[in-house]
C-alpha cells in the first residue's frame, strides 16, 4: 500500500514553506541560499511526484526535468556562493542588512 | 504498509533537519542540517521509485552542495559567531506570516481536491538504460546546454571569487611609493 499523491504534495509544500520562511527571515546570506535550495528541492519533489502518479510515467518527462533542475541548482549554488565569497572579502560580513549600499 | 512506513520516517526526518537548517544559530550547523535534509528527500526520491534521481541527489546535493555550503560558512567565518547577535532580520514576523499563508495557499486546494487523492499506477520504473537513451536522443539538445551552463558557472564561480587577488596584494605592499608616483606623475605634467 502506497501514500497517495496529496501526502507528496504536502510534504513538499511544508519544504517549500520552510525554505521560503528561512530565505525571507534569516540574516545570513548563506541561509538565504539554503533556502533557495529547500525550496528548489520542494519544486523537484513535486515533478517527481507527479511523474509517479501521472498518467503516462513511462514519458519520463518529470525524471528528466528534475535531473536539470538539480544541475542548473548546483550551478546556481556555485555562483551564489562564490558572489557571497567576493562580498565577505570586500565588507567583511555577509549579513544582508548590513550590505545596503550601491557603491563599494 | 511498508513502503507507507518508510514515506513517513523519512518525509518526518526531511521536515525536522529543514526545520532545523533554518532555525539553528550556528551556520554550520545549519548546513549540516540542510544535508541530512537533502538525504531525506533522496529516500523519498527511492522511495518513489526514482532510483536515477535519488542517487543524482544524494551525490550532487549532500555530496557536493552542501559541501560547498560549509566551505562557504568557513571562509566567511566572522561576526555570525557571536552569540549575542540577533540572527532573523527584522521583518522576519511578516516573512513567517507570508510562509503561513503560502502553504495555507498550497494545501487547501490539494485536502480539497479529489484527482489528487489517487493511489499510483502499478508499476512505473525509470531504468538507468532508458534514462541513459532518452538524454542521449530526445533530450540531447538540453544536456548539451546544461554542459555549458554548468561549465560557464564554474568559470564564473572562480573569476567571481579570485577577483580581488590583485588589490589583495596591493593593499599587503606598502602604500606608500604607491601614492608617491601618481603625484609625480601630476607633476611631471
Amino acid at each position: 500500500m502506497n501514500p497517495n499523491l496529496s501526502h507528496y504534495l504536502i510534504l513538499s509544500a511544508l519544504l517549500f514553506s520552510i525554505g521560503f520562511a528561512g530565505a525571507v527571515a534569516r540574516r545570513s546570506a548563506i541561509l538565504v541560499l539554503l533556502g533557495i535550495e529547500l525550496m528548489l528541492n520542494a519544486a523537484n519533489l513535486n515533478f517527481i511526484a507527479f511523474w509517479r502518479y501521472g498518467a503516462n510515467p513511462q514519458a519520463l518527462t518529470g525524471v528528466m526535468f528534475v535531473l536539470f533542475s538539480i544541475a542548473i541548482a548546483a550551478a546556481e549554488a556555485a555562483v551564489g556562493l562564490a558572489l557571497i565569497i567576493a562580498i565577505y572579502r570586500q565588507r567583511r560580513t555577509t549579513r544582508l542588512d548590513s550590505i545596503d549600499s550601491l557603491k563599494g | 504498509m511498508l513502503n507507507e512506513i518508510a514515506f513517513y520516517l523519512a518525509a518526518a526526518m526531511t521536515l525536522a533537519f529543514a526545520l532545523a537548517a533554518m532555525t539553528l544559530r550556528h551556520l554550520v550547523h545549519c548546513a549540516l542540517c540542510a544535508a541530512a535534509a537533502f538525504a531525506g528527500l533522496a529516500v523519498i526520491y527511492l522511495q518513489l521509485h526514482a532510483e536515477f534521481v535519488g542517487f543524482a541527489q544524494l551525490m550532487v546535493y549532500v555530496g557536493a552542495i552542501a559541501i560547498l555550503i560549509v566551505f562557504a560558512v568557513l571562509l566567511t567565518r566572522g561576526e555570525e559567531i557571536r552569540p549575542d547577535s540577533n540572527q532573523s532580520s527584522p521583518s522576519w514576523m511578516t516573512g513567517v506570516a507570508v510562509a503561513i499563508l503560502v502553504l495555507g495557499g498550497i494545501t487547501i486546494p490539494v485536502f480539497t481536491s479529489p484527482s489528487l487523492q489517487r493511489l499510483p499506477p502499478a508499476a512505473a520504473v525509470a531504468p538507468v538504460k532508458i534514462i541513459g537513451q532518452e538524454l542521449m536522443t530526445r533530450y540531447v539538445l538540453p544536456l548539451e546546454l546544461v554542459g555549458v551552463l554548468l561549465t560557464a558557472a564554474l568559470l564564473g564561480a572562480v573569476v567571481i571569487a579570485m577577483r580581488e587577488e590583485s588589490e589583495v596584494k596591493r593593499q599587503i605592499r606598502p602604500p606608500a611609493p604607491e601614492r608617491a608616483e601618481p603625484e609625480e606623475a601630476t607633476s611631471l605634467r
